[in-house]
């Protein structure tokens, strides 16, 4: 089975968050990128499916600082294949246009079935899987925690509020949005990565121009402002509801 | 050993282990093992491993690494040299077998959960708790008169202070290191700290096993003490100490290192007279693996503790080379729900029992894993009631 996992960095949240000067973007001044946790997972779910029933991995990703690094991490945890996307990723881009980027790529590695993280926090227009499948017209299944590969499908296993886990078989090609791995990304030792920087290399593609329409514009960002005014609801579930409706048709979102 | 047909196969994980032991100072000589088990039978954990130092050698000989391999209870090991200690052939029980033994099981990825995220976010952040490197001095502030920062200030120093990831992050030790910092003021020592530049001396992380993330780690802090010019370092960790002066010169990096305790020992004939306020108490001191057995540093701290006036200081049942390790070394620090789910014990618990035993109302420290550790354990422990922790920095500065 040919699986490819197209992951992104994100901004690292262990370094307090700035806006920059124009007051629409992260300062990226003092960013420091890591690993969309759900990617690293999307990563170990698709080495697992490899051990269980062979096949190869590619990990995909678009350029930006630490990326390499990344790579060859996930080459030493068994990845065969490393793909690093060129293009104007500088200052961000958002998921249509890097599903668009990604999804030119994607067609040309013919996959039988992509798994990428369900979600990243800076997701700002809706995540990158069902993107990716809408652009590809393949099946998506999201918030996916375990996923088992049989003759030409696969069973990923849902979660649901309430404990609830749903089964289903999903025709290849697919993409999935992960949501934990089988088990906790592994651990790979320094050594194996500093081995995989010397043996692995990094296939480098050029990204077309990018076509971030369908997002939406940021016009401004800021930290959470304290706002002075609360009101407490009080009374039964039905005038609770009741209430809230009102308040909404007052304000006029209603 | 190997018949000519053996020689002809791939050497067997026992071979490959062997020979990798031959690697480390004095390795061979596991060769020489009696197989007396004295090294088991002191370990602190060495009822709860699978195989326990005598019976890894006794599997290496048989021919069956491989089982030792499969279990995890090798993660057991808070690399405290006891069992180094009593070995009678001079075994390097603690730095080659149990360490190579962490690292054949960190490549075979066989790690504990805990452990994995402090080793990331050694190799991410420089410290193993995922604190941001640009806090790393955050601790100084407020601190008179200031301290100087070398990329900072930009100004040559006679001593520079190696801090350490807990003396510079945890709230607790923070305590501890603005001791110290008052005591080197009142010195007028001339010194400087890495702050942001510095990393974890990595120490604690080789002998979980990762060898390469220490490597990494010590070419970092190399790259920096390069960078600046100063006569000596000090450290406030053991474990640091360890590293910088046992384990970095081989890495070429190679300076004049002292623990803290050491320097302030050499220079009591000023420090005396500044010891002024009397702290009436019963002090017993914990010796810290890395300080204690691992380096022979047994005088100093207690020369430091006798110095202050009023303190009288009492022995516990284990002291100087037996001393009992607090549980947080060779990986311990990161092993806490994993050693405790094997265990259901805590060594710290068994350290302050003793120190109430040996009538102390003060147990004092040398290392920055101790006074949380054992502070945890006086919460736990019915009978510790009045004691309390409190590292010989913090002892020091309450007497000036
Ligand atoms: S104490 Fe030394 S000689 Fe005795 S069993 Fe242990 S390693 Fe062998
Ligand atoms: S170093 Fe300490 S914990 Fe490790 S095997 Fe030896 S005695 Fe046991």
């Amino acid at each position: 089975m040919n699986i490819v996992v197209p992951v992104k960095l994100v901004p690292d949240l262990v370094e307090e968050l700035t806006v920059d000067a124009s007051g629409s973007a992260l300062d990226t001044a003092w960013l420091r990128l890591i690993i969309n946790e759900f990617d690293d997972h999307a990563i170990e779910q698709a080495i697992l499916l490899k051990e269980q029933s062979g096949g190869q991995v590619v990990v995909v990703s678009p350029n930006a600082e630490g990326v390499e690094d990344m790579l060859f991490t996930a080459s030493a945890k068994g990845a065969d294949q490393l793909i690093k996307l060129n293009g104007d990723f500088e200052d961000g881009v958002n998921n249509h246009g890097l599903a668009r980027a990604l999804a030119t790529l994607l067609r040309d590695l013919q996959p039988d079935l992509i798994l990428t993280g369900v979600q990243a926090h800076n997701d700002l227009d809706g995540s990158l899987g069902p993107l990716l499948a809408q652009y590809l017209e393949m099946p998506y299944v999201g918030y996916v925690s375990g996923v088992t590969a049989d003759s030409g499908k696969v069973v990923a296993r849902k979660e649901y509020p309430g404990g609830l886990i749903a089964e289903m078989e999903v025709t290849l090609p697919a993409v999935l949005g992960i949501q934990a791995a089988e088990q906790p990304p592994r651990y790979v030792a320094i050594s194996k990565v500093r081995q995989a920087m010397k043996t692995a290399a990094i296939d480098e593609q050029e990204a077309a121009t990018l076509d971030p329409s369908g997002g939406p514009t940021v016009s401004r960002m800021y930290q959470p402002e304290a706002t002075e005014q609360a009101t407490m609801i009080s009374g039964s579930e039905d005038e609770i509801a009741a209430r809230i409706i009102d308040i909404f048709k007052e304000s006029g979102v209603l | 050993m190997a018949t000519a047909a053996h020689q002809a196969q791939a050497p067997t994980p026992s071979q490959t282990f062997f020979a990798s032991l031959y690697e480390v100072a004095s390795g061979e000589r596991v060769r020489t093992c009696l197989q007396c088990g004295m090294c088991s039978g002191v370990c602190p954990f060495g009822y709860l491993m699978d195989f326990p130092p005598s019976r890894i050698i006794t599997a290496l000989r048989a021919d069956v690494f491989e089982e030792v391999l499969a279990t995890d209870t090798v993660w057991m090991c808070v690399s405290c040299y006891a069992c180094t200690e009593v070995c009678p052939a001079d075994i390097p029980v603690t730095a080659g077998l149990m360490t190579r033994a962490k690292e054949e099981l960190l490549l075979a990825g066989n790690v504990p959960t805990e452990l994995q995220g402090a080793l990331e976010n050694s190799q991410r952040y420089g410290n193993p708790q995922g604190e941001s490197p640009r806090k790393r001095a955050d601790w100084a502030t407020g601190v008179e008169p200031a301290v100087t920062v070398l990329g900072r200030d930009k100004r040559p120093v006679d001593v520079l202070w190696f801090v350490g990831d807990y003396p510079s992050y945890h709230p607790r030790v923070q305590l501890t290191t603005k001791a110290l910092a008052r005591v080197l003021n009142a010195l007028g020592i001339d010194f400087g700290i890495l702050g942001p530049e510095e990393n974890s001396d990595g120490d604690t992380q080789r002998l979980a096993g990762e060898r390469g993330l220490f490597e990494m780690l010590a070419e970092k802090n190399g790259r920096v003490f390069g960078k600046y010019q100063f006569n000596e370092i000090i450290t406030t960790d053991p474990h640091a100490y360890n590293a910088l002066k046992n384990e970095y010169p081989a890495l070429g990096i190679s300076y004049p290192v002292r623990h803290y305790t050491q320097f302030l020992a050499d220079q009591l004939d000023q420090l005396q007279p500044l010891l002024k306020q009397e702290v009436n108490a019963t002090v017993t001191y914990h010796d810290p693996c890395y300080l204690g057995r691992a380096n022979g540093v047994f005088d100093e701290p207690r020369a430091l503790l006798e110095a202050i006036p009023g303190v009288k200081l009492v022995e516990m049942s284990h002291n100087h080379a037996t001393s009992l390790c607090c549980g947080g070394g060779g990986g311990g620090m990161w092993l806490d729900g994993f050693q405790w789910e094997k265990a259901h014990a805590r060594l710290s618990e068994w350290r302050v029992n003793e120190a109430v035993a040996a009538g102390a109302n003060i147990l004092a420290t040398a290392c920055p894993y101790e006074p949380p550790r054992f502070e945890d354990a006086i919460k736990t422990v019915k009978e510790a009631g009045v004691l309390v922790v409190k590292d010989i920095a913090e002892l020091l500065a309450e007497a000036l």
